[in-house]
């Protein structure tokens, strides 16, 4: 585990709010949350339905304006009151691998492809590509299944290519949707310890949404979310 | 990394269903050219076998195709004369119908001097007509062969020779027979009724009247001052044959031509609506995956790329199977069907700028696809 003293946070969010909608169709989804997570650490955003989980992840991946606020990743001022970059989807390539709940593989591209097509996007040559995706499938003790597709994975096979997907590019923000919920016990622990490897051996900042309850020892750090506010109570 | 080729792999049954439905749908686009170019060369073929200058026929008619039009037989004798005109005969154009077999014949007869104008440009089977009498030469449409007897009005004729793809503008195989034969043929009053004509005192009547005299010019003469002096005679009109072929293709077959065209044009609106739906389907089919590209930092020119890629792969393999399949099937058509390769192209080149234009719904749904969709929750 990081010291998170000692370091530069990677994710670094400040009196970020976030609403939808004007006057009586106002919904405040993000009320001045504030947060950090440094490199190493694996931390969870916990909340009931409509806290503002996703919102939250979503505003820190860069898919969606924040009403106010600030917003650094890996070192970067990303948003100060507007975006300070135009070209959003590059910088999540980046800085930030996504894992979904359901894997989300590309279903017609093998679990090679599915891997190099980040490092392609990223302008990394064919040969190159295809040589780095194998080398993080076998990373994440996956790599007897790189030439199968999608619908041929088991559910943990499939999270690990996604997993695998996610570092491609190296970024070292990781931000997880329910990465466990689609596991049985056995499969969500050996996901975790996976994300908890990534973490410690590259230096990365994990922050995952869970409901999963199996797997909250796992954490460093846990960010209660309750009607769009970060409670005090965090553990 | 190609993705559309990844996913049109990965679907590639479903994908070449469609485009085999698209294909069907293009053959039947390209088949409406082929039909409407083949109504054109048909009725301009009868026209332009006796490649002359100049149609002399009966005053103040269009005749002998768009109107009915009846000449003395010695017509041709004083429009040979005329200056400048270096051949002239005189033809007679009339339909028939008759059985061979158990098959009913519908014919377009031609009859024609042998050793004049008006007869087949070329014998692609047989030989020409030798003898004066009860011979003719047959369109192979007709299913006649050399040596077949086929019956005409009250006498039988023999086929000894062969031509290819002569029709009338109605689609009937063309025969050409003898002028005397078939001036009998169209003229002679059958035996009750000349006898008639007998007893009542008059003449069972004329048969040496004609449809129509053909002339070349001689190089260096113009068609129009020899139709002018063909003019002066009161009971004759002339038109060149520039003028000719426009009377059959404004006039014979303008009807038809624009009915095919109009539908062609509809099936062409059809076609266009129906690949605009297939992508947008298909574009629909991806919106997680295009916001799973979206979310991991994919561009979107790599989104419109898919997108476009596989409607254009589509809309060529679909045209690819649809002309080959037309042109493996034309001859099978009742009617002509000419598949130029101009049309092709132009088909080939309205195909791929209705893919990208219909690709733009498809683009357009794409790139409005929130990345945040590929997360849920």
């Amino acid at each position: 585990m990081s010291n998170p003293d000692s370091e530069t946070p990677l994710v670094q969010v400040r009196n970020v709010s976030k609403h939808f909608g004007d006057g009586d169709t106002r919904v405040d989804a993000l009320r001045d949350v504030s947060l950090e997570v440094h490199p190493g650490e694996v931390v969870a955003l916990l909340g009931p339905s409509g806290s503002g989980k996703t919102t939250l992840l979503n505003v820190i991946g860069c898919i969606l304006e924040p009403s106010t606020g600030w917003l650094s990743l890996d070192g970067e001022v990303v948003y100060d009151g507007r975006w300070l970059r135009s070209d959003l989807r590059k910088l999540r390539l980046e800085k930030v691998g996504f894992i979904f709940q359901f894997h989300n593989l590309l279903p017609f591209l093998d679990s090679t492809d599915n891997v190099a097509v980040v490092l392609s996007l990223a302008g990394f040559g064919k040969d190159e590509s295809k040589r780095r995706a194998i080398e993080l499938l076998d990373y994440l003790e996956v790599g007897h299944r790189k030439n199968a597709m999608p619908a041929n994975l088991s559910g943990g096979e499939a999270q690990r290519v996604a997993i695998a997907r996610a570092l491609a590019n190296r970024p070292r923000i990781i931000l997880a949707d329910e990465p466990t919920a689609a596991l049985d016990s056995e499969r969500a622990g050996i996901v975790m310890d996976l994300l908890r490897k990534v973490a410690v051996e590259q230096e990365a900042a994990i922050l995952a949404v869970t409901h999963d309850e199996k797997i909250f020892d796992r954490f460093d750090r846990i960010f209660h979310l309750r009607d769009g506010r970060l409670d005090d109570q965090n553990t | 990394m190609n993705l559309a080729y990844r996913d049109i792999r990965h679907n590639l049954g479903r994908f070449l269903l469609t485009c085999f439905g698209l294909s069907l749908l293009l053959g039947v686009v390209l088949s409406m050219i082929g039909i409407y170019r083949g109504l054109v060369e048909d009725a301009l073929t009868l026209v332009r076998t006796p490649a002359v200058d100049v149609w002399v026929v009966e005053s103040g008619t269009r005749g002998p195709f768009a109107e009915s039009s009846r000449i003395p037989g010695d017509t041709r004798e004083a429009i040979a004369r005329l200056q400048g005109v270096s051949a002239a005969g005189s033809v007679t154009y009339q339909s028939a119908e008759t059985r061979h077999g158990s098959e009913k014949l519908r014919l377009y007869v031609v009859g024609y001097e042998p050793g004049r104008p008006g007869g087949p440009d070329r014998i692609a089977g047989g030989r020409p007509i030798g003898r004066s009498h009860y011979e003719m030469v047959a369109d192979k449409r007709t299913g006649l062969s050399t040596g077949s007897r086929v019956e005409l009005g009250r006498d039988t004729f023999t086929v000894v020779g062969l031509t290819d793809d002569q029709v009338s503008s109605g689609g009937d195989p063309v025969i050409y027979i003898t002028l005397k034969d078939s001036q009998q043929l169209q003229f002679e009053l059958a035996p009750p009724a000349a006898r008639r004509e007998i007893a009542r005192g008059s003449s069972p009547g004329d048969t040496d009247t004609i449809n129509a005299v053909i002339a070349r010019v001689s190089p260096n003469v113009s068609p129009e001052s020899v139709a002018e002096a063909a003019r002066r005679w009161k009971h004759l009109a002339a038109m060149s044959q520039a003028e000719q072929e426009r009377i059959l293709t404004r006039s014979v077959v303008e009807r038809a031509r624009k009915q095919i065209g109009l539908f062609t044009a509809l099936l062409l609106i059809v076609s266009a609506v129906i690949i605009a739906l297939i992508l947008y389907t298909m574009t629909m089919d991806k919106l997680r995956e295009i916001a799973t590209l979206k979310l991991i930092g994919a561009p979107d020119r790599t989104i419109v790329g898919l997108i476009l890629q596989q409607a254009l792969a589509m809309g060529t393999i679909g045209f690819g199977f649809g002309a080959l399949l037309i042109t493996s099937i034309k001859d099978y058509f009742p009617r002509r069907v000419v598949l130029l390769p101009e049309d092709g192209l132009a088909l080939a080149a309205a195909v791929i700028l209705v893919c990208v234009l219909s690709s733009a719904l498809g683009v357009r749904l794409a790139l409005k696809v929130d990345p945040a969709t590929a997360l849920g929750g």
